[in-house]
């Protein structure tokens, strides 16, 4: 419908970069053989796993013999809940985790507690900061994990990793956390912040859909996640996926290079338009951090104004945004971290998230900036509840 | 500039088609399902049939992106709760028998669907009704007028529509019958050409309306009399809800002869049931009143008075009353003339009006 296309919505999933697929497509067409084999193809295919590998141990600072590919950032985040859920068991029965995860943690959890565990699902202060002392409270002699997010998806909002890191090590309780949002985004040092487990997914730093990746530390118990084949030291059986692993690496690897750069332009897209919105439109609060947040996140809520109408109207002006998280998009019922700082229910379901990415540029802004005050001063103009608060002034 | 239409899609063959007539029309067509369960559990996700039930949302994705139009699901999950559903349960409590898809129509899809796209600057909202808009010259208003097929015609559950909500609704299908309605979505290759038509009521999947009322509120049942319409105690009742006027199955009594349900009378909690005869009223007094085709009733009328949506039409004078209220006497008695269904008005096949029925008088 319109003419102009501008993606916001690089949280959710971004474009696969050039060199990436050029480095995939081999692996499709000509290098197709299976890496349990022993002739050339299937050696080819084994280095270019281990490489890929190699590149992903690098971003972390962890050791190769630590990677292991999964088929996505939920199925790792799956995996290490249930596996160290499941092969601790005698030591305890307590997770401790943040209220505000994403519900590849969550739902796991609940699940879990189904199935006997309990689960400390932790506060959030109204910028969505877990605080390190309730950590250290909430550990019990039964404590076998803490899950906690390196960066929201939905808020941005970056966590003291470093500071709960060094109280689960101190503590000797495994920590975790799903680093979905934050790899490319973040530098990350699994041994300078304790990490013992760490998330991953390729499709949110320009790297191919359908591959993620799950660090455990050297010596952490958890119990092997699908059986039937030796592929990742028979911890994940199954055939691997070549060409996304392959894909995956080069990705995190350009992730990591550009880093700096790519923090400073994303910085300078991001507090324009938060700046930029507060100018021209009233009524409005930032979600999350101003400071601690990643670098292409902007969550704004519009008081008097329900967060679905906008989508869609900016869809229709070719601006591509989100209200929430992509996977609870479809569920339309207001974000549960948006409700765990301590927003109304209606103050949550005005709200929208547009996330930057590489492609986009200050004429994106400019767009965005001349499209969205009108989109919410039309939709203000219907709001009965608007009404009431003009004439209230 | 194309006039923009949202049209409401159920998934299912009407509204589907009223999308691609749209389309051939001209018109920038927006897909639009209403998400309105209460939940998305693995139950309602599997459930069929119900005219906004996920499967349907799916269905209604799949002809969207077959016609190439944009598609999205818009959340009316809390005043569906609100406007139907409680009031659906609240009105059996009370003793009424409620059409909710008159309160959907009038709340759901052309109060809050309409208001939604107007306030994103889109013309029209459509959906697959079998009626007609028609503008009417002479008295300068927007009249609706019954589809073409009489055996699908579903003005009675629209006559709640108001002039500013009529000169923004399309119903392209009320020009056809169901034939010709399944045909084109064939012809269009539609994947639900051949799906049944929904039934019932949507939100109520077994058609169990006790046990829903019992599940979704507080309300317990409270057993008491059948009495006949001398006073006389005939037997002991369920709870009020599991009854409605004229119903003669499930009473759960052996009497002799048929009896029927005549009166609910919540306040001393009895059923009152007589026989064949005694079903038969002669009118009705009607409030919550809106008028299509006239703008307010000044005196008596004479018009085709229909009493629930599978009622046959009756010859009938509608009185205007004070307080707002009017007045219906038939020409001859009516069966079932049911407190909470609503008595629709016609001159022809133009939907004057209707109203809520409040009691039906002797």
């Amino acid at each position: 419908m319109s003419e102009r296309f501008v993606y916001l919505d690089h949280a959710a999933t971004t474009y696969v970069r050039k060199e990436v697929l050029e480095a995939m497509l081999p692996y499709f067409t000509e290098k197709y053989g299976n890496a349990s084999t022993i002739y050339s193809i299937g050696r080819e295919s084994k280095k270019a796993i281990e490489e890929a590998r190699e590149k992903v141990a690098l971003a972390l600072g962890a050791d190769v013999k630590e990677i292991f590919f999964t088929g996505s950032g939920t199925e790792a985040d799956n995996w290490v809940i249930k596996g160290v859920a499941y092969a601790n068991r005698q030591k305890g029965n307590h997770i401790i985790t943040s209220s505000i995860e994403h519900h590849a943690v969550l739902h796991t959890c609940q699940y879990l507690e189904s199935e006997g565990f309990e689960v400390t699902y932790l506060p959030v202060d109204k910028d969505g900061l877990v605080s390190p002392e309730d950590v250290r409270k909430a550990i019990r002699p039964e404590t076998i994990l803490i899950s906690i997010m390196f960066a929201n998806n939905e808020i941005g909002t970056i966590q003291p990793i470093g500071e709960i890191g060094a109280i689960a090590r101190e503590k000797g309780v495994y920590f975790h956390t799903d680093a979905v949002q934050a790899v490319g985004n973040v530098p990350i040092d699994v041994n300078k912040m304790n990490i013992d487990l760490l998330s991953l997914s390729g499709h949110k730093f320009y790297g191919p859909k359908g591959i993620g990746a799950l660090y455990i530390r050297k010596g952490v118990k958890i119990t092997n996640f699908m059986h039937g084949g030796a592929q990742e030291r028979g911890r994940r059986a199954s055939t691997e996926n070549v060409p996304a692993i392959v894909g995956l690496g080069k990705a995190i690897e350009i992730a990591t290079k550009n880093m700096d750069e790519y923090n400073r332009k994303l910085i300078a897209l991001r507090d324009r338009t938060i700046d930029e919105l507060f100018r021209r439109i009233p009524h409005i609060r930032l979600n999350g951090h101003r400071e601690k947040r990643l670098p292409g996140n902007v969550n704004i809520s519009f008081e008097y104004i329900e967060g679905e109408s906008l989508l869609l109207m900016l869809d229709m002006k070719g601006i591509a945004a989100s209200s929430g998280s992509a996977c609870t998009s479809g569920s339309l019922d207001p974000s549960h971290v948006l409700l765990a700082i301590g927003l109304s229910h209606e103050t949550a379901h005005g709200s929208l998230r547009l996330t930057f990415g590489e492609e986009n540029t200050m004429e994106d802004v400019d767009y965005l900036l001349e499209t969205l005050p009108p989109i919410v001063e039309r939709l203000r103009a219907m709001s009965p509840l608007y009404e009431k608060v003009k004439e209230g002034v | 500039m194309k006039k923009k239409v949202m049209v409401g899609m159920s998934g299912g063959v009407d509204s589907s088609v009223a999308a691609a007539v749209l389309l051939e029309k001209g018109y920038d067509v927006i897909g639009v399902t209403m998400q309105i369960w209460p939940d998305t559990s693995e139950e309602s996700r599997i459930r069929e049939g119900g005219c906004c039930s996920l499967s349907a949302v799916d269905d209604a994705r799949r002809v969207a992106n077959r016609l190439g139009i944009p598609f999205y699901v818009m959340n009316f999950k809390d005043e569906f709760r609100e406007k139907v559903i409680d009031y659906f349960t609240s009105e059996y409590i009370r003793g009424r028998t409620p059409n909710p898809c008159i309160a959907c129509n009038r709340y759901i899809k052309f109060e809050s669907l309409l208001n939604k796209a107007v306030a994103m600057g889109i013309d029209y909202v459509a959906t697959g009704h079998y009626a007609r808009i028609v503008y009417n010259e002479e008295t300068g208003r927007y009249n609706l007028k019954k589809s073409v097929s009489e055996r699908k015609d579903q003005t009675y559950a629209l006559y709640n529509l108001t002039q500013d909500q009529l000169k923004r609704i399309l119903m392209p299908i009320g020009e056809f019958d169901k034939e010709t309605v399944r045909a084109k979505a064939r012809e269009l290759g539609l994947p639900v050409a051949s799906k049944p038509d929904s039934q019932e009521i949507c939100f109520v999947d077994d058609n169990d309306y006790g046990r829903f009322i019992c599940e979704n509120t507080d309300y317990e049942d409270v057993p008491g009399y059948f009495i006949d319409t001398k006073g006389n105690i005939l037997g002991r009742h369920r709870g009020i809800i599991h009854y409605t006027i004229g119903q003669r199955k499930g009473l759960g009594i052996a009497l002799g002869k048929p009896m029927f349900v005549v009166e609910i009378d919540v306040k001393n909690n009895r059923v009152i049931l007589g026989d064949e005869s005694e079903v038969f009223m002669r009118g009705l007094v009607a409030d919550d009143l809106n008028f299509i085709s006239i703008e307010s009733l000044e005196g008596p009328m004479r018009v085709k008075a229909k009493i629930r949506y599978t009622a046959r039409e009756a010859d009938a004078v509608v009185y205007p009353e004070e307080n707002g209220m009017v007045r219906v006497i038939f020409d001859s008695p009516q069966r079932a003339i049911t407190p909470g269904q609503s008595v629709v008005f016609y001159d022809g096949d133009v939907v004057v009006g209707g109203g809520v029925i409040q009691k039906a008088i002797q």
